[in-house]
C-alpha cells in the first residue's frame, strides 16, 4: 500500500512538473514565434543571402551561390568605402561633441543653474523630435541662396557661406550636426542621472581638502561618471553607425557618395538597385562592426572605468 | 528619482548661479530655434518665409489656409495620420501583450531551458535592426504581407526590450504575492492579469510610451515595406509631401509640425515615464 501511494505521488509531481513545463512553453510561444521568424531566421538568411547573388526580380529560383565574390567586389567598391570612412568621420566628429558637450551642460544644468527641469525639458525636444520632420526643418534652414543661415552668416559679413547639404565638403558635416543637436539631450538626461549617483560626501571631502568647485567636478565628477561616460561612449558609436533617416531625406548620400553612410548604402543596393546578395554582404559587415564594437566594450568595461 | 539630489558640496554663489542659468538660456533658445522657426514659417504666406530678419512673429499670417492645404489637400495628412495611429496603437499593445506573456514565462514558470532561451533573446538584442532588413523584406514578401499595415504592425509587435523591461520587473515582485493567489486556485492567466499586470502598470506605461515614439517616428521600416500612397504613415507622408511641394517651404513646416506635435505633447505628459524609461536602460549595476 505504501509502495502505491508514494507511487502516485510522484507521477502526479511528475505531472504537474510537465504541466508547468508545457505551460511555461505556450507562455512565450507568441513571442518565440515572432522571434524565430522576425530575428534569428532573417539573421541566418543573411549570411546565406551575403554569400550569393540573387536579383529580388528574378524570384528565389534566381539564387546563385558565389563564395567570397560579394565581399571581395565591396572592397574594391567606392561607394562602399566611401560609405564606412564617412561613418567614421561621423563618429570622430558627433561623438566628441556629444560626450563633452553632454557633460558640460549636465554639470552647468545639474549644479550651477535655476530651473533644472525646464532645462531639462527644453534640451530633450529635438530627442523626442521625428528625424524625418527634422531633416525637412534642416533642408529649409540650410538652404544655401535663401536659408536663414545663409543670410545671417551675410549679414555677419561671411562673403561666401558654403553650400551646406548641397555641397560635398559640407553635407556629411551638416547631416552630423543635426544629429548632435537631436541627440544631446539624451546625453545631456543619462550624465545627469550619472552625477546624482555620485555620493554627496565625496565632494565635501574633495572641498575640505581645499578644492573649487570647479577642482569638484574635474577631480570628482569626471572620474566618479565614468561608467556613464563609457556606457554613452559606446551606445553612441554604435548608434551612429545606423544612421540612416536623415541622410535618406536630406542627401540621399550625396553629392556623388560624399554622404552616403554604411545603412544607407545597404538600403541604397538592396532596394532601389535590388541587389539582394550585396545588400546582405554590407549587413554583414555592419554586424561585423557592430559586434566587434561590443565585444571589445565588455573586455574594457573594467580597465577603462576608473574610479 | 527619490531621495537628495548629489550636488558639489556648498551653495554657488547667488551672482555666478544667475549668470549660468543666463547661459543655459541662450544655449536652449539657439537650440530650440529650428523648432521655433517651424511653427512661426508655417504660418507664414509663401512670399514672406525667407524675410531676413527672420520674422518670428509672421506679420502676414496665412496660418489656417496652410494647415487646411496640409490636412485636407491632394496629399492628405488626415489619412497619414490615421493610418499611423493605427498601426501605433496596435503595435504598441500587441508588443505589450506578447512581452507579458513571454516576460511571465521567463521569470514566474520553472521550466528546463527557460535560461537559455532567455539569453538568446538577450543576446539578439545586440544586432542591428538594419542587418536583418532585407530577409525580413523577402519573408514579408512571401508571406503575401508586403505593402500592407499589417506587415508594419508583425515587424513591431515582437519586441526583444519589452520582454526584457517587463521580465525585469516581474523578477522584482514579491513570490508571496501571488503564491496566495495560487493557493486560491488562480492559473497563472489569472494570475498574470489579475495580479502582476496591475503592479506592473508603471513599467507598462514607461515602455507605451516608448514603443509610441519610436513606433511613430519610424521611417526605414515603412519606406522598405509599403508602396502604396494611401497605406502611407507620417513619416512617409512628410517625405513626400516635401518631396511634392518641394518649393512650398510654408507647407512643408505646417506638415512638419503635423508631424511632430503629437510627440510634443505625449513628451510633456509621459515626461516621467519616458526619462524613466530611457535613465533605467543606462544605469547598470
Amino acid at each position: 500500500m505504501k509502495e502505491v501511494k508514494a507511487a502516485t505521488g510522484s507521477t502526479r509531481r511528475m505531472s504537474l512538473k510537465t504541466r508547468e513545463t508545457i505551460k511555461g512553453y505556450l507562455f512565450i510561444t507568441p513571442s518565440f514565434l515572432g522571434f524565430i521568424l522576425f530575428s534569428l531566421f532573417p539573421l541566418l538568411l543573411t549570411v546565406v543571402l551575403s554569400f550569393s547573388e540573387w536579383n529580388l526580380v528574378s524570384g528565389l529560383s534566381g539564387i546563385e551561390f558565389r563564395g567570397l565574390d560579394n565581399f571581395i567586389k565591396l572592397s574594391h567598391d567606392k561607394g562602399f568605402i566611401n560609405s564606412l570612412i564617412n561613418n567614421f568621420k561621423f563618429v570622430l566628429f558627433a561623438l566628441p561633441l556629444l560626450l563633452i558637450g553632454g557633460f558640460l551642460l549636465a554639470i552647468l544644468i545639474h549644479n550651477f543653474a535655476y530651473g533644472k527641469k525646464l532645462f531639462k525639458t527644453v534640451f530633450f525636444f529635438p530627442y523626442i523630435s521625428s528625424a524625418v520632420a527634422v531633416a525637412t526643418v534642416w533642408r529649409v534652414i540650410f538652404q544655401p541662396s535663401y536659408g536663414p543661415i545663409n543670410e545671417l552668416l551675410r549679414s555677419l559679413g561671411v562673403g561666401n557661406p558654403p553650400g551646406w547639404l548641397m555641397d560635398g565638403k559640407w553635407a556629411l558635416f551638416t547631416i552630423a550636426m543635426m544629429y548632435v543637436w537631436q541627440e544631446i539631450g539624451y546625453y545631456i538626461l543619462i550624465f545627469i542621472t550619472g552625477l546624482q549617483a555620485i555620493p554627496e560626501e565625496l565632494y565635501e571631502a574633495a572641498k575640505i581638502d581645499g578644492a573649487n568647485r570647479w577642482q569638484q567636478v574635474w577631480n570628482v565628477s569626471v572620474p566618479l561618471v565614468s561608467p556613464t561616460t563609457f556606457f554613452l561612449f559606446v551606445t553612441g558609436m554604435i548608434s551612429t553607425f545606423k544612421v540612416f533617416d536623415a541622410v535618406q531625406v536630406l542627401t540621399q548620400g550625396g553629392p556623388g557618395t560624399e554622404s552616403s553612410v554604411l545603412v544607407y548604402y545597404l538600403y541604397k543596393e538592396s532596394f532601389r538597385l535590388y541587389r539582394v546578395g550585396y545588400g546582405s554582404a554590407i549587413s554583414i559587415i555592419l554586424f561585423l562592426i557592430v559586434f566587434t564594437i561590443t565585444a571589445i566594450q565588455m573586455k574594457l568595461q573594467k580597465r577603462w572605468v576608473n574610479y | 528619482m527619490k531621495g537628495k539630489k548629489k550636488l558639489l558640496a556648498g551653495v554657488p554663489p547667488k551672482g555666478s548661479r544667475i549668470f549660468v542659468t543666463v547661459i543655459l538660456a541662450l544655449i536652449g533658445i539657439i537650440m530650440c530655434s529650428p523648432l521655433l522657426w517651424m511653427i512661426s514659417t508655417s504660418f507664414k504666406i509663401e512670399a514672406d518665409v525667407f524675410n531676413f530678419p527672420i520674422e518670428w512673429i509672421p506679420r502676414r499670417s496665412n496660418g489656417l489656409q496652410n494647415y487646411k492645404d496640409v490636412w485636407l489637400g491632394s496629399v492628405s495628412f488626415a489619412t497619414y495620420y490615421i493610418n499611423s495611429i493605427k498601426v501605433t496603437l496596435i503595435s504598441v499593445i500587441s508588443s505589450i501583450l506578447i512581452g507579458a506573456l513571454a516576460a511571465y514565462g521567463f521569470s514566474r514558470i520553472e521550466f528546463p531551458g527557460r535560461d537559455t532561451l532567455f539569453l538568446l533573446y538577450l543576446a539578439t538584442m545586440a544586432i542591428p535592426e538594419q542587418v536583418t532588413l532585407v530577409p525580413r523584406f523577402i519573408i514579408f514578401k512571401h508571406m503575401g504581407l508586403f505593402d500592407t499595415h499589417l506587415c508594419l504592425i508583425l515587424n513591431a509587435s515582437f519586441s526583444v526590450l519589452s520582454v526584457f523591461m517587463l521580465r525585469q520587473f516581474m523578477m522584482t515582485i514579491p513570490k508571496e504575492l501571488t503564491d496566495a493567489a495560487k493557493i486560491d486556485g488562480a492559473g497563472h492567466l489569472c494570475t498574470l492579469f489579475r495580479i502582476i499586470l496591475p503592479v506592473a502598470k508603471p513599467s507598462i506605461a514607461t515602455f507605451a510610451i516608448l514603443k509610441f515614439v519610436w513606433t511613430w517616428n519610424d521611417y526605414q521600416g515603412p519606406l522598405v515595406f509599403l508602396t502604396s500612397p494611401k497605406l502611407y504613415t507620417i513619416q512617409l507622408g512628410v517625405k513626400m509631401f516635401s518631396d511634392a511641394y518641394g518649393d512650398f517651404y510654408s507647407l512643408m513646416m505646417a506638415a512638419a509640425v503635423s508631424a511632430i506635435l503629437p510627440l510634443i505633447l505625449v513628451f510633456i505628459f509621459g515626461q516621467k515615464y519616458i526619462i524613466a524609461g530611457l535613465v533605467s536602460g543606462s544605469v547598470k549595476g
